[in-house]
C-alpha cells in the first residue's frame, strides 16, 4: 500500500477542505492523519494518506486553482517508540529573530523530541508551544538550559510535565 | 477570618481611584515576581483604589493584578458577580501577598487576559482553592474559600502577581487561540 505525505496551502477560502478531499477520494487515497489550519490568511493541511500513486494524486489536486499542493511517497510510520516522559514547553516574549531556532536547538541537544508545535504573532508578542518527549530524568537539566537560552532571547520560558487524565 | 471580606467595601480605602493603563506583553514588568507589600503603606493603598477604578472601566473585566498597571507588587482586585459562570462570590474585594494554600477538583477552561488582548488559551486550574492574604489599609488576615469562576480568577491573578501569564499554564500546543469574541 502507498503511503504518501501531502501538503496543500492557498489563500483561504470556503471549500478548500471539501475540494482537496473530494480530489483525493477521487482517486482512492484515503486520509489518515491530517492537520488542517488557517495561518495568516493562508489555509494550510498537511496529510497523510494511502492507497493511489503520487503521480495520481498530483494529477487530482492540479485542477484546484489557487492551492499549492507537493506529494510524496513515504515510508510508513515505524513502531512508535514511547519510552519518553512527556512535557509542555511554553515560551513568550518580544518578537525577535530565531526564537524557535534556539529554543528548539536547547531541546534537541537535550534529546527532546519535538511532537507537536505552534507559534503565534499577536502585535509584538511572540508564542511558541511545544509538546515535547524528554528522556526520563533530563527535565531538570534542560529546565536550566532552556531558562539560560530564554535569558538570551529575552524572553520566558516555562517546562512542565503535560499531564494526561486516564478515564 | 473570612468575614472581613463580607464587609469589605473599596471606599474604605479612603482614597479616589484612579484609571491606570493597563500594560500588555511582552512588558518585562508581567514576567517579574511582585514584590510582598506593606498593606499599610500608603501607595499600596492608592494602588489598591487604582486597581478598582481601572478594572471597573475596562468591559468585561474579572480581575486586575498590580503588575498589570505597570506595578510590580503582589497586590490584585476580583469581581466576579455578573460573571455566568460564577457560584460563589465575594463581591469586590482587594488582596495583598495572596497564597493558594488549598486547591482540588482541577478542571480546564478558556482564558483570556487584558494583558494577551489578541490570544485566549485552555488553562487547567483548581475548581475549589482556599486563598489566604491580607487586606489593604487594616492588613486584617483573609481566608478566603471559594469556587468555580471566582477561584479561577483568583488563581489566575495571584499567577500575575509570580510574573506568570496564562501561557505559561495552557494545555498543549493547540491549546492557544486568537481571540475571536470581543467584549
Amino acid at each position: 500500500m502507498n503511503e504518501l505525505a501531502i501538503t496543500v496551502i492557498g489563500p483561504d477560502r470556503t471549500g478548500i477542505i471539501a475540494d482537496v478531499s473530494e480530489a483525493l477520494a477521487g482517486v482512492g487515497a484515503n486520509l489518515s492523519d491530517s492537520t488542517m489550519t488557517r495561518l495568516r490568511g493562508h489555509f494550510a493541511m498537511t496529510l497523510i494518506c494511502t492507497g493511489p500513486s503520487a503521480e495520481d494524486v498530483e494529477k487530482a489536486l492540479e485542477p484546484l486553482s489557487g492551492l499549492l499542493a507537493t506529494v510524496r511517497a513515504v515510508e510508513p510510520e515505524a513502531e512508535a517508540d514511547a519510552a519518553g516522559e512527556p512535557y509542555l514547553v511554553s515560551v513568550h516574549g518580544a518578537d525577535r529573530l530565531g526564537i524557535v531556532a534556539a529554543v528548539t536547538r536547547v531541546v534537541a541537544a537535550a534529546g527532546g523530541n519535538i511532537t507537536d508545535l505552534t507559534t503565534r504573532l499577536s502585535g509584538p508578542l511572540y508564542v511558541l508551544i511545544a509538546e515535547v518527549d524528554l528522556p526520563r530524568g533530563s527535565a531538570e537539566d534542560l529546565a536550566v538550559r532552556l531558562a539560560t537560552a530564554a535569558d538570551e532571547l529575552g524572553v520566558d520560558v516555562t517546562l512542565r510535565r503535560a499531564e494526561t487524565d486516564v478515564l | 477570618m473570612s468575614d472581613a471580606l463580607a464587609g469589605w467595601k473599596p471606599d474604605l480605602l479612603g482614597v479616589d481611584g484612579r484609571v491606570l493603563p493597563v500594560v500588555t506583553a511582552p512588558a518585562e514588568v508581567l514576567s517579574r515576581p511582585g514584590a510582598e507589600v506593606d498593606p499599610a503603606d500608603p501607595e499600596v493603598v492608592q494602588l489598591a483604589a487604582d486597581l478598582v477604578a481601572t478594572m471597573r472601566v475596562s468591559p468585561g473585566c474579572v480581575g486586575l493584578a498590580a503588575p498589570q498597571v505597570g506595578v510590580g507588587a503582589q497586590v490584585f482586585v476580583v469581581d466576579v458577580t455578573e460573571h455566568p459562570k460564577t457560584a460563589t462570590s465575594h463581591g469586590t474585594f482587594v488582596l495583598c501577598n495572596a497564597r493558594v494554600v488549598e486547591a482540588s477538583r482541577w478542571r480546564p477552561g478558556r482564558e483570556g487576559c487584558m494583558s494577551v488582548p489578541d490570544l485566549t488559551g485552555d488553562v487547567k486550574r483548581a475548581g475549589r482553592v482556599v486563598v489566604e492574604a491580607v487586606l489593604p489599609g487594616t492588613g486584617e488576615a483573609v481566608r478566603l474559600a471559594t469556587d468555580a469562576f471566582e477561584a479561577r480568577a483568583l488563581q489566575h491573578e495571584i499567577d500575575h502577581c509570580a510574573g506568570k501569564l496564562f501561557l505559561d499554564r495552557v494545555a498543549g500546543a493547540h491549546a492557544v487561540y486568537q481571540r475571536k469574541v470581543y467584549l
